[in-house]
């Protein structure tokens, strides 16, 4: 039985498993269900000033699907807490008094104003939370009253106000950085700059969940208009696990703590953001589409894993991918793969040929002998990985690595095993001679 | 032995109701979306090649799940006009879905029938704009002979590319065996007839029901006054027992029995043996030995002379048969008509065997108890009606791949041409290529 237990910046919490900042830590009584079904943690829902902001009452949310309703992708435009401040204030402290093991967090997120950030970081570190996070990340609503994204997109800011929170409060503070900017490490290292404990990430991604073609107002419209949202769920995992591995991985926020979010909807999801080097993960859509229930999976396929790996705690694989990520530039060029089918499992569906065919390198034929048989040819395969990525059965087509020695079909080059990159390419016109 | 316990009115009104009502009940429209998502839209499909119409299964199932029905309609409608029906009566087990790649980790193949079904169905509930809209008239006249699957096909076909299509057949309604001899529980409603309808809307179809060939007009005759004949009459005779039968009011051909069925609105009027026997292998015997369980009575019995794997009615079928309560048996055939002062008290069998290959009695016999006996022993080709000088091969019209018989502008398609498994959906083909081929005789002839 694996140790699944997190101390995050000296937060501990039984699991690394904690709610995100969002309607799900929205008040008491969603927390304490959330804390009774087993969740490590909550991240509170946005605090700002009062008077509270005002929501819509129509539409909040939009989901992408598969065609048998998995939610795919979300969306929201549910701005921070619509309840009076010190509602929320006294029901933080009942909770973290009620449940002291379990990670309070507590998001904030007021206007660019040093008396403003101080009033409230009184008020917060008053209830005994554990820690604050700092919404930089809210992509809508906020964003155009000169709060959220507005300031994660500004490295300045980003670091201003951090300064602002680590001079004000001793509670570990957490700066959520919003993807919608161009390179995640500015923002990052600003965030490092302003003494930030950690940075969380990402916030949710700008976006338009569609059009209603019958009216031709974009979706989700209320009264016939909308607006851009923030766009999350299991379709933006791959977008975050390559900001968190961007700061991970750079040398400037290399050691800076990271609370993983994006997508997080499985076991296996929350592994690969520790593995990047996330000391916690926050879930928010998984739990609004399948309830608070759903932690006890994540814990159990969590603690499987890392019992059959020999991992005893989180800290035991906690960043052990980051290295594997690099510069393109960097690839080793005369590693040769070329992709196999296995015959005894293929279902000849025929996809692989065709994609090959129409769209790639016309390596796979379609028949042998006259019959349905699908196979790859060495001397056109380049490789790619298309075949196995859109093959309907699992571990049927594979890549073998070619041996030192072996003759690429192809190119007719012999496989070195030597390790080359693009640095010292032939081809490369900047390339060290 | 009390023979000839044969009435109507074995059950209440809802039983019946119930029982001819719709044996599968159609997906709806989240079914349909999930089941759509199972097909891995397959390159060069094998569901296509094994579609005897070559339906681009995969195409009408993407567009199911794109939420386009229109678009689904047309590819299934282009390929087969009477997809609708096929959908329900197809032994999709031996077609598309057992070629379903899905087999292969699942032994589940999608369900092409019930999606096609779901498309057609939804398709023609809002039809809207017309799919086909029939070409400038091309002043050629053709006659189509026989109703039915090949024949409604073939007008269609022909009726769509600007010829006029003289369409006979011998029975007061269209649809052949659509309308005569299915089982009515897999046609539930008017489906058969509101087909009819749909296919005849595309104009320039003029229907002669009550018209038989060699009876009201001849071959010869046809040839003479249109631009190009297709026949497509079907099987109009049954094969015989071989034991003495006739004049017993409770021994019946299956087909007529089916087909009563078909056309009686209100099915406690049908009268229905207590115990009935049902001889023969095909779809014809599973379908009324079903439908007399479905009618009231207590034990149905179908018979067969040979093995269960070389019954004609698929294993689908069969299971369908028997989670119905009727018995199969096999390796038996009949040898006797047992009756009394009442009618019909039984039916004697001898015991057959395979010895090597050939099906011999081994002298022991049997007795089943029955009250009412159908025949379902297969159907043949008359060929009286359409006269000598057509050439037959196999007992049937025999055909070039085309439908081109021996005789200059004559095709010929469905049951009563030679070659194939007897299938709608096979007679839909033939009926479809054959329009296509005269389409361009007569283009040539027009334009050479």
């Amino acid at each position: 039985m694996a140790d699944l237990s997190a101390n995050f910046l000296g937060i501990k919490s039984p699991n690394p498993f904690w709610l995100a900042s969002a309607p799900p830590s929205d008040k008491e009584y969603n927390v304490v269900r959330a804390f009774e079904a087993g969740w490590g943690g909550v991240v509170w829902k946005t605090l700002g000033e009062d008077p509270p902001i005002v929501n819509v009452n129509g539409p909040r949310y939009a989901a992408l699907m598969s065609q048998d309703r998995r939610v795919i992708g979300f969306n929201n435009i549910e701005l921070i807490s619509d309840r009076p401040l010190r509602t929320n204030l006294d029901e933080i402290r009942r909770v973290k008094r009620a449940w002291p093991d379990r990670a309070m967090v507590v998001s904030l997120m007021v206007p660019v104003e040093e008396a403003a950030w101080k009033r409230i970081l009184l008020m917060v570190e008053d209830t005994g939370a554990d820690g604050i996070e700092l919404n930089f990340g809210c992509p809508h609503g906020m964003s155009e009253r000169g709060m959220g994204s507005a300031v994660g997109q500004v490295p300045e800011y980003i670091r201003r106000v951090t300064e602002w929170c680590k001079l004000y409060s001793r509670l570990p503070t957490i700066v959520k950085l919003t993807p919608n900017i161009t390179d995640i490490r500015y923002a990052a290292r600003a965030a490092h700059a302003g003494g930030a404990d950690a940075v969380s990430l990402i916030n949710t991604i700008n976006s338009v969940m569609g059009i209603d073609l019958d009216r031709m107002t974009m979706y989700p419209s209320i009264d016939g208009f909308g607006s851009h949202g923030g766009y999350c769920g299991p379709a933006v995992k791959p977008i975050a696990l390559n900001m968190v591995a961007e700061i991970a991985r750079d040398a400037g926020t290399r050691d800076l703590p990271i609370s993983g979010i994006g997508g997080i909807t499985t076991w296996r999801d929350a592994a690969e953001f520790i593995a990047l080097g996330c000391g916690t993960v926050q879930v928010c859509t998984a739990a609004m589409v399948y309830g608070f229930k759903i932690v006890e999976d994540l814990c159990s396929g969590l603690n499987n894993f890392m019992d059959s790996h020999g991992y005893a705690r989180i800290e035991d694989f906690l960043g052990r991918a980051v290295a594997s990520v690099k510069d393109w530039n960097v690839l080793n060029l005369n590693r040769v793969e070329k992709a196999v089918i296995n015959q005894d499992s293929c279902i000849q569906c025929g996809r692989c040929h065709v994609v090959c065919e129409d769209t790639s390198h016309q390596a796979i034929s379609a028949s042998k002998d006259g019959k349905r048989h699908f196979e790859v040819h060495e001397e056109d395969c380049v490789g790619c990985n298309l075949c196995v990525s859109i093959c309907p059965v699992p571990n049927t087509i594979s890549m073998r690595a070619l041996q030192p020695g072996e003759i690429d079909k192809r190119t007719g080059i012999e496989v070195s095993g030597d390790y080359a990159n693009w640095t010292t390419h032939r081809n490369n016109p900047a390339a060290a001679q | 032995m009390n023979g000839s316990d044969i009435r109507a009115g074995r059950l209440a009104d809802e039983e019946y109701a119930a029982n001819f009502g719709d044996a599968h009940p159609p997906l709806n429209y989240t079914q349909a979306l999930i089941e759509a998502d199972r097909c891995y839209y397959c390159h060069d499909a094998p569901c296509i090649t094994a579609c005897p119409t070559g339906i681009d299964i995969p195409s009408f199932i993407q567009r199911i799940a794109q939420d386009n029905i229109r678009g689904a309609a047309t590819a299934i409608l282009e390929a087969n006009p009477l997809g609708g029906l096929c959908a329900r009566v197809c032994p999709t087990e031996v077609l598309c879905e057992r070629a379903c790649v899905r087999n292969c980790n699942e032994s589940k193949p999608v369900e092409i029938g019930a999606l096609q079904r779901y498309a057609t169905d939804a398709y023609f509930a809002a039809p809207g704009a017309p799919l086909f809209i029939r070409a400038p008239d091309t002043g050629k006249v053709v006659a189509v002979v026989g109703a039915g699957p090949a024949g409604l096909a073939c007008a269609h076909g022909l009726a769509r590319r600007g010829h006029r299509v003289i369409l006979f057949d011998s029975r007061p309604k269209l649809g052949g065996l659509n309308e005569y001899g299915v089982a009515t529980y897999k046609t539930a409603g008017d489906y058969a007839q509101e087909e009819v309808r749909w296919l005849m809307s595309i104009g320039g179809i003029e229907a002669r029901n009550g018209q038989s060939l060699g009876r009201d007009f001849t071959l010869d005759g046809l040839i003479a006054e249109h631009d190009a004949v297709f026949l497509g009459m079907g099987l109009g005779g049954v094969n015989a027992l071989g034991v003495a039968d006739s004049g017993l009011e409770a021994v019946r051909d299956a087909v007529d029995f089916i087909a009563e069925l078909r056309q009686t609105p209100d099915k406690s009027r049908l009268p229905i043996g207590r115990r009935v026997v049902v001889i023969g292998g095909g779809m014809t015997a599973v379908d009324a030995a079903v439908q007399s369980r479905l009618l009231g009575a207590e034990q149905v019995t179908i018979v067969y002379r040979r093995g269960q794997e070389a019954m004609s009615a698929s294993k689908v079928e069969q299971r369908w048969a028997q989670t119905n309560g009727v018995t199969l048996r096999f390796w038996a055939t009949p040898k006797e008509i047992l009756s009394g002062a009442r009618g019909v008290t039984g039916v004697r069998f001898a015991i057959t065997e395979a010895v090597s290959g050939k099906l011999t009695e081994t002298g022991e016999s049997f007795i089943v108890e029955a009250d009412m006996v159908l025949r379902a022993i297969g159907q043949t080709y008359l060929p009286e009606a359409a006269g000598t000088r057509i050439a037959l091969k196999g007992g049937r019209i025999a055909t070039d791949e085309r439908g081109r018989t021996n005789l200059a502008g004559v095709w010929a398609g469905g049951d009563c041409r030679h070659g194939g498994r007897d299938l709608t959906v096979e007679a839909v083909e033939h009926g479809k290529c054959a329009a296509l081929d005269i389409d361009a005789v007569l283009s040539e002839a027009r334009h050479g």
